[in-house]
């Protein structure tokens, strides 16, 4: 039996201003640039593509089922930016063949930093989930598939979920293999599903690539790559970004239509079929222990945290903006609270990675700043005047007291 | 070679791009033959040293070598300008002039060393300039006549008449290079003589090298000439090898020192500098910005500083040279090159071999291979004022600058310079 378990990510941050060190202004945000790459990317890729896995799931007649990780700061842009994106993954929702899993509202690395604002972003998160789709859900998949043993019984002790995803990138997994499901060491419910990192890649990165031996990618070739799995595991996980369609692969490379053949393609084998993540712990068991003591993640070849946290200027703005933990609650004031948790999204720390700037690769695509550089003055530049109106907002609480 | 400064003779980035350059072919195997304009019987403590003379014929050339340079030829001829006591300032002196020319009565006094040798003197000679060109090109002419070699390397304006005469009598053909053209150095001000024999000189070579995209840009919509002719080959910097130890200090323990080094002119935007020198003054105030240099905009600055309330915070040093450029790298935390229009920048190299971080305008030529540096519009002085303090503020951003920046420069070589220029020498010897 081979099982294909889809797993978009969905995800835009709340992108900076540009912000020196002379403004003072508590609008940190660039409205204008996050409408428009919002409206940008909801026409190329969220709505056609919420379209077609409609039609696919209704002509399939509920075989085919995909699953879904939308972040709160994208979800937030949909509602004020292009609702009809909402309305659309509604739709999908309501099929029944559509799960959505949990992560942190912010897309942040709180994981890494403070245990409390992570499990409280989750739960924030999880409640959003509900209040728009009606499903409670009960699969994690952490910022950027950032994973370690740690990470597994930390969400098991939160006694939410029933899974948990992770890379599964043969340098990571050795000699195992990523087509079965997995317990973490220490965990007594909690399965793990692993992402089978080189059919997905296969879609994600190389679909395109005219270099590459295996161009064009067609659905019948690619569901027969899927059926050799047959008898060497149960199920093959293919975890990508959700802009993958119409976005990183543009709509005249023919993903499309790819997309649109892949279901039959696959259904022909009489053995395969299409599951959601919480169908996937359902129906199999956990064919091991998988120990995984160091973090790993799905980015770049390294996969490790190097995007994020390579280099001193990194470390330095993520220990800063944690830093600000005790202060901002003290401060008991939503703008703050707000502000404070969108700074914490991934993306702001991506974009001060120096790795590979020189050579001007995939980093520099996503990234809306010049330079690294430029992206760590401008954070700090807004770090700071949030610290001020913190301190301030303190400050006259402060004086209030005793009165009070 | 026809050059018109070298180390130690040098005022500016030409005669150290010279040096790299030369030094990085003699490496490879290529002999050269350096023709250079210089009053060489005046010859001062700092250049002895360094020389050796290989023979002394009587006449008007004389023959040197460098040590490291085993296949560099050295041939100077003797100049007009010779009674310069200090052959340093030979370029300057003649920018200056020039600049004089243009703004007959408007001089502005030069730093107080300059001013020893005097206006008039500078008036008498300034007439000279053209003539003193040509008379160089005849002396190269008269050496080319009995030497033998394959192509002519004409580097900046001044060995123009030199390459075309040369070329014109041996018929080898002539490259020249470019590292800096009149519209960098005047604005839209131009020197029309000037103007006119960069123009000739571009389209009677072979092949012009550019220094950088930006330059070669200009070479093809200012001076008309087509674009599968201009090359570009950025220039590089040598590694200095000395690790020095000594601790990097301030002036005043906690005192912040932000660097201009360079020709205070119009072309690299000291008034700029001044201007967000004073915003960033509005944000923190443990900083001195030192202005490290002379030029004819010298006096204006000071007195720029003065009128904005900040002349206790800028200080001018004047020209420096050796042991004083060490000094003032090592005290630095930023080092700043505003420049209008800058077609490459060696300078900014050097700051980073010196692990100095460096903010350069985005109008220059050294923007194009630099990556680990901040990058600003020369005129955007709010966001200038907003890097510098940043990295005064932030010191993992300056941190991550200078160990970036210290390694990118690594791969900035004269070797890949020098391979360039190879290629673009056999392509024109296969054309012949």
């Amino acid at each position: 039996m081979s099982s294909v378990c889809f797993y978009f990510q969905v995800h835009q941050p709340f992108r900076l201003r540009h912000y020196t060190v002379f403004d003072k202004s508590p609008n940190y945000f660039d409205e204008f640039k996050n409408a428009s790459i919002c409206r940008k990317v909801a026409n190329k890729c969220y709505l056609p593509t919420n379209r077609l896995l409609l039609k696919l799931i209704r002509k399939f007649d509920g075989k085919f089922r995909v699953s879904f990780s939308v972040t709160g700061v994208l979800l937030e842009q949909f509602a004020k930016y292009c609702p009809e994106v909402i309305s659309t993954f509604d739709a999908l929702a309501q099929t029944g063949c559509v799960e959505f899993m949990a992560e942190t509202y912010y897309h942040s690395l709180s994981y890494l930093y403070s245990r409390t604002e992570f499990e409280a972003q989750i739960i924030k998160h999880s409640g959003m989930i509900e209040d728009m789709f009606g499903q409670t859900p009960r699969v994690f998949r952490n910022t950027e598939l950032i994973y370690n043993n740690d990470l597994a019984r930390t969400i098991e002790s939160m006694d939410r979920f029933d899974g948990i995803l992770a890379e599964g990138a043969d340098h990571i997994l050795g000699d195992r293999n990523p087509n079965f499901v997995y317990q973490p060491p220490g965990c007594e419910k909690l399965k793990m599903l692993l992402k089978n990192y080189r059919l997905s890649d296969d879609i994600a990165f190389r679909f395109s690539n005219r270099h590459w031996k295996e161009y064009p990618l067609m659905a019948d070739k690619f569901a027969r790559w899927i059926n050799h799995v047959n008898g060497n595991g149960q199920v093959v996980n293919l975890f990508m970004d959700y802009e993958t369609f119409g976005e990183h692969q543009w709509e005249d490379t023919g993903i499309f239509d790819f997309l649109s053949h892949l279901p039959e393609e696959v259904l022909k084998h009489p053995d395969n079929d299409f599951l959601t993540p919480t169908q996937v712990i359902d129906r199999y068991e956990p064919a091991g222990v998988m120990d995984m003591p160091h973090i790993v993640s799905w980015a770049d070849t390294e996969r490790d945290l190097s995007a994020w946290l390579g280099n001193a200027m990194q470390s330095n703005a993520l220990h800063e903006v944690y830093r600000m933990e005790s202060l901002i609650k003290e401060a008991q004031n939503e703008h703050l609270m707000a502000d404070w948790r969108r700074l914490q999204t991934s993306d702001h720390f991506y974009y001060m990675c120096t790795k590979y700037f020189a050579d001007g690769d995939v980093h520099k695509y996503f990234n809306p700043y010049d330079s690294p550089y430029d992206s760590y003055i401008n954070y700090m530049n807004v770090l700071n005047n949030l610290r001020r109106r913190c301190v301030s907002k303190s400050e006259s609480g402060a004086k209030a007291a005793p009165t009070g | 070679m026809l050059g018109w400064e070298f180390p130690p003779f040098i005022s500016g980035g030409l005669g150290t791009a010279c040096f790299g350059l030369t030094k990085a072919m003699s490496n490879m195997g290529i002999e050269v033959l350096f023709v250079l304009p210089r009053p060489v019987e005046q010859t001062d403590q700092t250049h002895v040293r360094m020389l050796t003379p290989k023979s002394t014929p009587s006449g008007k050339e004389v023959h040197y070598e460098y040590e490291g340079l085993r296949n560099v030829q050295f041939l100077a001829v003797e100049s007009m300008l010779s009674p310069y006591a200090s052959p340093e300032y030979y370029k300057e002196k003649l920018d200056e002039v020039l600049r004089e020319k243009r703004q007959v009565g408007q001089m502005s006094g030069a730093e107080a060393e300059e001013r020893a040798f005097g206006a008039h003197e500078e008036m008498h000679y300034a007439g000279d300039m053209f003539s003193e060109i040509h008379r160089y090109a005849n002396s190269a002419v008269g050496l080319a006549a009995a030497e033998d070699f394959d192509v002519i390397h004409a580097h900046d304006w001044m060995t123009y008449p030199a390459g075309i005469a040369v070329a014109a009598v041996t018929g080898k053909p002539l490259v020249v290079h470019v590292h800096s053209t009149e519209f960098d150095r005047s604005g839209e001000h131009v020197n029309q003589p000037i103007y006119d024999i960069e123009r000739r000189g571009m389209h009677a070579a072979e092949k012009v090298i550019a220094v950088s995209h930006l330059t070669r840009n200009t070479i093809i919509s200012r001076y008309g000439v087509t674009g599968d002719k201009v090359e570009v080959v950025y220039n590089g910097v040598d590694r200095n090898g000395d690790s020095r130890i000594m601790p990097r200090s301030g002036i005043g323990g906690d005192e912040k020192i932000v660097l201009f080094l360079g020709r205070i002119t119009m072309q690299k935007g000291p008034e700029y500098f001044l201007m967000a020198a004073k915003r960033v003054l509005e944000e923190i105030d443990n900083v001195k910005f030192v202005m490290a240099g002379s030029g004819d905009m010298m006096n204006r600055t000071i007195e720029m500083a003065a009128e904005m309330g900040i002349g206790h915070k800028v200080l001018f040093t004047g020209f420096l040279r050796g042991e004083d450029v060490e000094k003032v790298y090592q005290m630095a935390d930023l080092y700043v090159m505003p420049s209008v229009s800058e077609p490459f920048g060696i300078a900014p190299l050097e700051a980073l071999n010196h692990d100095v971080p460096v903010l350069i305008s985005k109008q220059s030529g050294v923007a194009e291979v630099l990556t680990h540096v901040l990058k600003v519009d020369f005129w955007d002085v709010n966001e200038m004022a907003n890097k510098i303090v940043a990295v005064l503020k932030y010191p993992p951003l300056q941190l991550t600058l200078r160990e970036h920046g210290n390694f990118e420069v690594r791969r900035l070589r004269w070797q890949d310079a020098a391979q360039k220029c190879a290629r673009v020498y056999s392509e024109l010897m296969v054309h012949v």
